[in-house]
């Protein structure tokens, strides 16, 4: 039914547990659908200079980021393969993730699973936007 | 070494008397059981034979056993074949216009909201195609359905009340006697309308006796492993039942039906089964259905197959005390060591073997193939499992609310179920539960 890189991820889930200094959280699904996936970002700023000219800038990358999820296989599988892939990105990077994305980083979903890989790019875009509506309070 | 089973509501496993009864069907006597050589005959014989040994199983006649492919097919063939009879002798259209002066114009069905969805979904269909009428009553919270809400639901136009005997998911008894008693009442009473005078001054067709009649189907495919199956004293015109879940072959089921029961073919074809089921028959498979039958019926005391309750524990034999004793040690062993953790359906009225627990903050897919990992087999109401988004109906049914229906394993235990095995599911299942709780954003 499962791809092994979705049992490994549900075997193993990586960057799993709650984090105190988040910056952003995203939260999306419904427990009455059977699905809840959090996510919580830490965001620096750090400098690097661009490849075409001497100039730095600063960007806002992906420090750290851990997930919660109360779902199927296929949902622990998909949060826990987006952490992974936007661990140490940045947000603009981070904001393009597909859920197709996730599901080629999986290798295979059930049809009746793409669902789960909808919900983390959902988590993601969630938890992006919430660290940027904290960043204009401030 | 095989991983623990306790999935034996889904399937059982062949009993090898079976198999060896079945095997000369397949080999040396494969004859068609329609030809007139030897070969023929033997096979007419086996039919026959395994026939009569269903039909004392079920205390009815041998041609008021049909044989089909199984649960699902007789299902169908109880409900749709009642309803394209009414179609078949233009009778609907009268009965209708009779009874649309009242207050209908279609046969009306009576069903629960718990049924297997080889029941469910046919009354659906048949509802949605503008066939019929329907009414889904609910269960109460311990998953029975009440004999008084059956009697209030019936409408002059109900023609089939169809209720399954032992609950798949929940395991929980319907009291299928009591419902059916009631039914031959309400039927008594009818006639007994339709006689009088005045109903016949008004120049009612007479077909109105026969076409108001409530027949009553009842799926006992979960049931026949340990109760009484009876039909007599279940007071039923249609029984379904099935070989996969009694340790027979898969594929080949049962349908009793009363003489007299209007049923119209589903598919059309030779003369088979008294010219209620068109197709050759599957003589291994009924061979194979008989010699389960024969297996349970020694395994039934006496006192089981008459029993008025068969949900007491009295009166069963050994070995169903035996699953029994397991699966209350299951039950209670997972209730107090998972916090946060319900029984789902009652547990007096219950089959012996089923188990049906939901807990909260894990989601059943996940639990399940966490078991499957520590070589449990079990089974799970979730959404997930099945792909809908939408979790068990059955357990929606009796109130369970949707987050935590998500979180529901039904473990079913069978005749090779040991003590060893639910020690060791009570020794992993705490544990897995916690792992999957730890995942969860819900502490």
């Amino acid at each position: 039914m499962y791809s092994k890189k979705v049992m490994d991820h549900f075997q193993d889930p990586k960057n799993m547990g709650e984090m105190t200094d988040a910056n952003g959280v995203g939260t999306v699904g419904n427990p009455k659908c059977g699905d809840v996936m959090r996510l919580f970002l830490r965001v620096k700023t750090r400098r690097v200079r661009s490849p075409k000219s001497e100039v730095q800038k600063e960007e806002e990358y992906i420090d750290d980021i851990k997930f919660q999820t109360l779902g199927c296989a296929a949902a622990i599988a998909c949060s826990s393969a987006t952490t992974e892939m936007v661990k140490g990105k940045t947000i603009e990077e981070a904001l393009d993730l597909t859920n197709q994305d996730v599901v080629n980083e999986l290798g295979e979903l059930p049809p009746a699973k793409f669902h789960c890989s909808v919900l983390a790019e959902q988590a993601i875009k969630k938890a992006i936007e919430d660290y940027k509506s904290k960043k204009v309070k401030k | 070494m095989y991983p623990i089973y306790l999935d034996y509501a889904a399937t059982t496993p062949v009993d090898p008397e079976v198999i060896k009864a079945m095997i000369p069907y397949f080999t040396t006597d494969f004859g068609n059981a329609s030809s007139i050589h030897s070969y023929g005959r033997r096979a007419r014989q086996a039919v026959d034979e395994a026939r009569k040994i269903v039909a004392e199983f079920l205390g009815c006649e041998s041609s008021e056993v049909i044989f089909t492919s199984g649960g699902t097919e007789s299902d169908n063939l109880a409900i749709r074949g009642l309803i394209a009879s009414y179609e078949n002798t233009n009778n609907t259209t009268k009965v209708l216009k009779y009874e649309s002066k009242k207050q209908n114009t279609k046969p009306h069905i009576i069903t629960t909201q718990i049924e297997h969805h080889a029941v469910l979904n046919t009354v659906k269909n048949l509802e949605k195609s503008g066939m019929i009428e329907a009414t889904y009553l609910k269960p109460n919270s311990d998953g029975i359905v009440s004999v008084r809400d059956i009697e209030s639901a019936i409408k002059p136009n109900t023609v089939l009340v169809s209720v399954m005997y032992v609950n798949n998911e929940i395991g929980t008894v319907q009291p299928i006697r009591e419902i059916g008693k009631l039914i031959e009442k309400e039927n008594k009473s009818r006639v007994q309308e339709s006689k009088s005078p005045k109903e016949k001054s008004s120049g009612l067709p007479d077909f109105r006796t026969r076409d108001s009649h409530i027949y009553f189907h009842t799926d006992a495919v979960q049931a026949a492993e340990y109760f009484d199956m009876n039909v007599q004293t279940l007071h039923v015109d249609l029984l379904t039942f099935t070989a996969h879940k009694i340790y027979g072959p898969k594929g080949i089921g049962v349908l009793y039906i009363k003489k007299g029961t209007p049923i119209k073919p589903e598919q059309t074809g030779g003369e088979h089964e008294y010219r209620k089921r068109a197709g050759t028959e599957n003589v291994p498979g009924i061979v194979g259905i008989a010699k389960a039958v024969e297996i349970v019926r020694k395994s039934k005391s006496p006192k089981v197959q008459e029993s008025e309750s068969p949900d007491s524990s009295a009166g069963k034999n050994q070995s169903q005390n035996d699953i029994l004793r397991l699966r209350n040690k299951l039950i209670e062993g997972i209730l107090k060591t998972v916090k946060g953790s319900r029984l789902n359906g009652i547990r007096e009225l219950r089959s012996p073997g089923n188990v049906n627990i939901s807990v909260k903050n894990a989601e059943g897919e996940a639990i399940l193939l966490n078991l499957d990992l520590q070589g449990i087999a079990a089974s799970s109401g979730s959404a997930c499992t099945s792909g809908a988004l939408e979790p068990s109906h059955v357990l929606l049914a009796i109130g369970v609310p949707a987050e935590i229906a998500h979180g529901s394993i039904r473990f079913t235990l069978g005749r090779h179920t040991t003590e060893t095995e639910i020690n060791r599911v009570l020794e992993v299942f705490p544990g897995i539960v916690e792992k999957v709780r730890s995942i969860s954003p819900f502490k």
